[in-house]
């Protein structure tokens, strides 16, 4: 009779704490990403290799390791909760989609959540192979030819994978998985946004496939939103 | 109710009984065949033969390695070239037996026949206890190899059409002499200048010597290179005509493939004329 009490309070406290992590908040951690410094130039990509590529692009495509706007903000930054929000949010049942297109991984980054489909598709003339260069996820090269049908893929660990095509060297990506739900990549003008984040003590990470990663400890009381920056140094090279 | 023993103590009792309990043996234990191989002498036989290049944790960092290209196996990252399961996936018991019996043709991996197959099966055995990967999934499920089919000049034909739709060329070059646009640029998973397989210069593959050995590495792909896997793109049968085109541009070796090519007259490089 004591095991069945001792099994029934367990039951009661895992329901409780089960039903406190789904409650969903009403704070924000916003912002901008910036540099300060001055960025390598990134430089112009040679296509001649694959002439079915080249066409696709008036004029040459540059590398994109370091992709700025005006008032020096970068894009391609992936700001995420590192500490603080509940880790394995359940996966969204919505796809993560990155194309191939005229040689190049569009877009250039892409996040997910561990376990989140990503379907990758081929739109050029020519075969790509895929190939994640995982060291914590598996690591697995598929081939895709030109017509052949999505390749759909999940990984199982959180990482930033680095991505890229042995047949055309000058294609690089990224695969950042994560365990939060809550991250937000930045585009052109390099902001960010965090909503619906109970209150609790956060930590942010923001990560650049160049500059590294950095944290800020951010605290939500309420509803308001708490706005932070984070600042870059470029490199040169 | 009342039970005759006190509820704490079967507490206890139940939690000691499943701590005892063997853990995962799979990691500790190989099977190939009719041969079961066993982690402890596998580890007296990889002091004694395998550390000077894998190391003492199997890394791939032994003493040799900073001399020696390609770099040694890592086991503890447990990704391998040569399997008969899906890209991403584990090896077989089978494969990592096969791979220390054959050893890698133009690496410094020797082929480790002179010690017995019992030998070699408790070396596998020691070589899983590397990696968490061997306590947490399972190997994958090996391919189908389907029974080969006829060596004919359509086949062979047929394997060469493959060859240009697939883009092979790219890498391995218009007859397979590695040569091919992207060659000089393909690096390695750790970023080593890697070379595509040159089909004219020798009969041996990386994986193997049989047409089976060469349909498994194009469907599996060999993992940790720029080798893709093709087994969502090619369908078996059709692999079969790849594999008999493929042996075509093995010039140095003399085969059903080339005999037949040279009764009808040709020779593997009037097979590739007319075809970009």
């Amino acid at each position: 009779m004591k095991v069945n009490h001792i099994l029934m309070s367990g039951i009661a406290v895992l329901a409780a704490a089960a039903m406190a992590v789904a409650a969903p908040g009403s704070g924000t951690v916003s912002g901008k990403v910036t540099y300060e410094g001055t960025p390598a130039k990134q430089k112009p990509i040679d296509m001649s290799k694959e002439p079915s590529c080249a066409k696709e692009h008036a004029t040459p495509i540059t590398t994109e390791g370091v992709v700025t706007g005006a008032g020096n903000t970068l894009e391609n930054v992936v700001v995420y909760i590192s500490a603080g929000a509940p880790d394995g949010a359940t996966a969204p049942a919505q796809a993560v989609t990155v194309t191939q297109k005229g040689c190049q991984y569009v877009p250039h980054l892409v996040a997910l959540q561990v376990n989140q489909e990503l379907k990758i598709v081929n739109e050029d003339q020519t075969s790509h192979n895929i190939h994640p260069l995982a060291k914590s996820n598996r690591e697995w090269n598929k081939s895709q030819p030109p017509g052949s049908p999505a390749i759909s893929e999940k990984f199982d660990k959180e990482e930033f994978i680095a991505v890229k095509c042995n047949i055309h060297p000058w294609m690089h990506s990224t695969f950042a998985v994560l365990k939060t739900s809550h991250y937000s990549v930045t585009a052109n003008g390099g902001a960010f946004t965090l909503p619906n984040l109970p209150p609790g003590k956060y930590t942010i990470s923001a990560w650049h496939e160049s500059y590294g990663t950095q944290t800020q400890d951010v605290t939500i009381t309420g509803s308001e939103t708490k706005s932070i920056s984070f600042v870059f140094k470029a490199k040169a090279y | 109710m009342n039970t005759k023993v006190p509820s704490k103590w079967m507490f206890l009792l139940s939690a000691l009984a499943i701590l005892a309990l063997p853990s995962l043996s799979a990691a500790q234990e190989s099977h190939i065949g009719k041969l079961t191989g066993r982690a402890k002498p596998g580890k007296e036989l990889y002091r004694r033969f395998c550390i000077g290049c894998h190391g003492l944790r199997g890394d791939g960092q032994g003493e040799n390695a900073p001399y020696v290209t390609p770099q040694p196996r890592n086991f503890v990252a447990a990704t391998f070239k040569c399997r008969s399961t899906v890209t991403g996936t584990l090896p077989t018991d089978e494969d990592l037996y096969n791979a220390i019996t054959r050893g890698f043709n133009t690496t410094n991996m020797p082929s480790w026949e002179p010690l017995t197959p019992q030998q070699r099966a408790d070396m596998v055995a020691y070589i899983k206890s590397f990696s968490e990967r061997w306590k947490n999934e399972k190997p994958g499920t090996p391919i189908e190899v389907p029974a080969e089919t006829a060596v004919t000049v359509e086949s062979i034909n047929h394997g060469k059409e493959l060859f240009q739709k697939l883009e092979c060329w790219k890498c391995h070059g218009p007859e397979g002499r590695g040569d091919g646009p992207a060659a000089s640029t393909l690096t390695d998973s750790n970023d080593q200048p890697i070379r595509p397989y040159n089909f004219s210069v020798g009969t041996r593959f990386k994986c193997g010597t049989t047409n089976q050995d060469l349909y498994k590495i194009f469907i599996t792909g060999v993992d940790g290179t720029p080798m893709p896997s093709f087994a969502d793109v090619i369908k078996p049968n059709e692999a079969w005509d790849l594999v008999h085109y493929l042996r075509t541009l093995q010039v140095a070796r003399r085969g059903p493939e080339s005999d037949l090519m040279k009764a009808q007259g040709g020779s593997a490089k009037d097979a590739d004329k007319g075809g970009k």
